[in-house]
């Protein structure tokens, strides 16, 4: 298929691979910020591929595993009330909360439902004007234009039954704190790709200039990360970091200004809970007073009591980078993707859930 | 009212009462009719040729019921005749049970039915016995099928998934996942315009006449549910060797491999109603393939990889930038990703 193959192509990889070996000298730590990027490198076993002194290390790209677990836990909450249907994206249904999830929600007789776009749940809303619809809004920035169009929308169809429950988050800002804690050793970032094609390469610039970290935004075929990873390469060789884009057919540095408008018309930043990492400051979006009457958090008294973290998981420390998934004590054990004790076991880009379809034995 | 009624399944043609005579009468008996099934006993009585007999069960539950490239009546037929096969058997017979939701309607049904008739005609078996129940609205979700099959598996015919043998080749009938997406975007209403279809068909013709081909045809499995990589799985474990299959090996549709690609999806993992794979000795394999490109079915038939002694218990998947990964059973649900 066109614009599949051709970034998949062995010859253009094998390469892309020679290069790195020629060019890499010094030992350095890259972290792929993306889940995405996770599975596409250990599903074309990348890790493989590169010279020994480079480490590929998984980051806290995964919209689903950085959703805090009292944010979670106020999803289920509203889930049980009487006449409401919950809309969520197909992950969120199965991680676990403090006590159950939202599927065990759905057994218990909550009318908890996937849909595939904010758009669908509007659609619910309007077909069901006897129940409260509420869409919990996770995502990073490539979610949250469609859930700020949803708003829009609800607003133009004068669907009064429709609220979202603001769990947005900014990527810049995690990766700033992260590297700020400086907890792990982080030599060169490969950058979210499709994040990116709505914020563009700017707002990362404060990488390489405040923390000297090379920046290289990627795609997720098997060449778009070897690419980005020989871009890295040089910079760290030539001690020069700057923030470069390995994925021009899809990123340009000014990002999508429509879809921009639309999150700066809806959301306004906030300070967001990160599940692992705590609170870090303007990473995340709440909605605007102007449009408060969507907003789940002013339209329900939310009381789902304290939330605790299941004992033993280190999903936490794996987007932090600190700990890989085979670190875990529970890994393969007690949690499988059947039987997830933490989020990143759940999530279609978990670190986990990459590590254990597609790492092999030992994880 | 009335009229509307009458097209109705309602409780009473579950009864056994006259609604149900007539039910058997007028929708199943035209469209089944067989001298087995026409004798109205409480079971069908037959004989059968000389070598042992296949026997298999299977429940169709299918939502949505009608969907691009069949519904739930070919799917019934298709299924447990391709369970059959997948034994080595010649199916013979079918049973048909039908739990129907009250209310169902009566067109939609005969529909149904013709759709068994013409499976059943084109895999050439007959249904010979049958049963009908109606349950009250909201226990059940429209109509679920059951068949159970028998078939005759014929002298010196050895297949099993525990017979895979270091060296033999794997060979895959066709594309992958064409009925597991056509389902997700039927059931889902995603909107995508692109032709796909259920692939949804009966094998047993094409195994006929692999098995005339070669008699060193070890394993055969139809990778229905968990797809491919799941069955894959089940014959590396079952007979205690190895798979090694390469990753560009596997034929798709292109609006499959398209989808797939938007939603996350691994077609590895993707169901199948009319796809087999095969592990046959190396030296038949041509002739094998030879046999199934001839067959409707197996146009796009190729051998995707081979038995190994290596890694017993393990299927590992050469990728296209020539390094190898392990490839698992499916586990937990086929989810799209968000971001």
């Amino acid at each position: 298929m066109q614009f599949i193959h051709e970034y998949r192509d062995p010859d253009l990889g094998r390469k892309l691979v020679q290069r790195i070996h020629r060019k890499s000298r010094k030992p350095a730590r890259l972290m792929e910020f993306c889940g995405g990027h996770t599975f596409a490198i250990l599903k074309n076993g990348i890790r493989d591929l590169l010279p020994s002194n480079l480490e590929l290390v998984s980051g806290p790209g995964c919209p689903v595993c950085v959703t805090a677990i009292s944010d979670l836990d106020k999803a289920i909450f509203l889930s049980h009330l009487p006449q409401t249907i919950t809309t969520t994206f197909g992950d969120m249904v199965r991680v676990p909360g403090s006590h159950g999830s939202l599927a065990s929600a759905r057994v218990e007789g909550a009318d908890v439902r996937i849909v595939y776009s904010t758009m669908d749940a509007l659609d619910i809303a309007q077909e069901n004007p006897q129940s409260q619809v509420i869409f919990v809004g996770i995502g990073f920035e490539t979610t949250a234009p469609t859930i700020a169009a949803s708003i829009v929308e609800a607003q133009r169809r004068e669907i009064d039954n429709y609220h979202v429950l603001p769990l947005g988050k900014l990527c810049p800002p995690v990766m700033g704190a992260l590297l700020k804690m400086g907890e792990t050793k982080i030599d060169g970032i490969i950058g979210p790709g499709h994040v990116s094609t709505i914020i563009g390469s700017r707002p990362y610039e404060f990488i390489p200039r405040e923390y000297g970290v090379p920046f290289v935004i990627s795609g997720f075929e098997p060449l778009d990360i070897l690419l980005a990873v020989e871009m890295l390469v040089e910079q760290i060789e030539e001690e020069d970091p700057k923030v470069e884009i390995a994925y021009r057919r899809g990123v340009k540095p000014e990002g999508n200004a429509r879809a921009q408008q639309l999150m700066e018309e809806v959301f306004e930043v906030s300070n967001a809970n990160w599940r692992g990492i705590g609170e870090i400051p303007r990473s995340g979006l709440s909605i605007r007073e102007k449009f408060s009457h969507f907003d789940a958090l002013k339209a329900y008294d939310i009381e789902p009591g304290l939330s605790r973290e299941p004992k033993g998981c280190i999903c936490g420390e794996i987007l932090r980078g600190i700990k890989n998934p085979q670190d875990c004590r529970l890994f393969r054990r007690a949690c499988t993707p059947e039987n997830p004790v933490g989020p990143c076991m759940v999530s279609s880009e978990g670190s986990c859930a990459a590590y254990y379809r597609y790492g092999g034995e030992d994880g | 009212m009335a009229e509307k009624m009458d097209n109705r399944i309602t409780l009473a043609h579950g009864s056994g009462g006259s609604l149900t005579h007539k039910l058997i009468r007028e929708t199943f008996l035209p469209l089944l009719s067989n001298p087995l099934l026409g004798r109205l006993d409480d079971g069908a009585v037959f004989g059968v040729d000389k070598g042992r007999l296949a026997f298999t069960t299977d429940s169709y539950v299918v939502n949505p019921l009608f969907f691009p490239g069949g519904d739930i009546g070919r799917l019934a037929v298709c299924g447990t005749v391709n369970d059959l096969s997948m034994c080595g058997a010649r199916p013979l017979y079918l049973s048909l049970s039908l739990i129907i939701e009250e209310g169902f309607s009566q067109p939609d049904l005969q529909r149904i039915i013709s759709s068994v008739r013409e499976a059943a005609l084109e895999a050439d078996v007959e249904v010979i016995t049958g049963d009908t129940k109606v349950v009250g609205r909201g226990s059940a979700d429209g109509l679920f099928i059951t068949t159970s099959g028998i078939g005759i598996v014929p002298e010196g015919i050895e297949v099993s998934g525990t017979n895979a043998k270091a060296g033999d080749k794997v060979i895959l009938s066709g594309t992958l996942g064409d009925h597991g997406m056509t389902i997700l975007i039927q059931r889902e209403g995603l909107g995508f315009e692109g032709p796909i279809e259920s692939d949804c068909a009966p094998l047993n013709q094409m195994v006929s006449s692999m098995l005339e081909a070669s008699h060193d045809i070890h394993c055969l499995r139809d990778p229905t549910r968990g797809g491919l990589a799941t069955t894959l799985n089940e014959i590396a474990l079952q007979s205690e060797v190895g798979i090694l299959i390469q990753e560009d090996a596997t034929p798709l549709n292109p609006s499959v491999s398209a989808l797939c690609e938007l939603l996350g999806f691994d077609p590895l993992y993707v169901a199948n109603e009319g796809k087999l794979v095969a592990m046959v000795k190396a030296s038949d394999s041509d002739r094998v393939l030879e046999a199934m490109k001839e067959n409707k079915y197996g146009k796009r038939a190729t051998i995707i990889g081979e038995v190994t002694g290596e890694h017993p218990g393990r299927v590992v998947i050469r990728t296209r930038m020539g390094t190898s990964r392990i490839v698992d059973m499916l586990t937990g649900d086929l989810l799209p990703r968000i971001c």
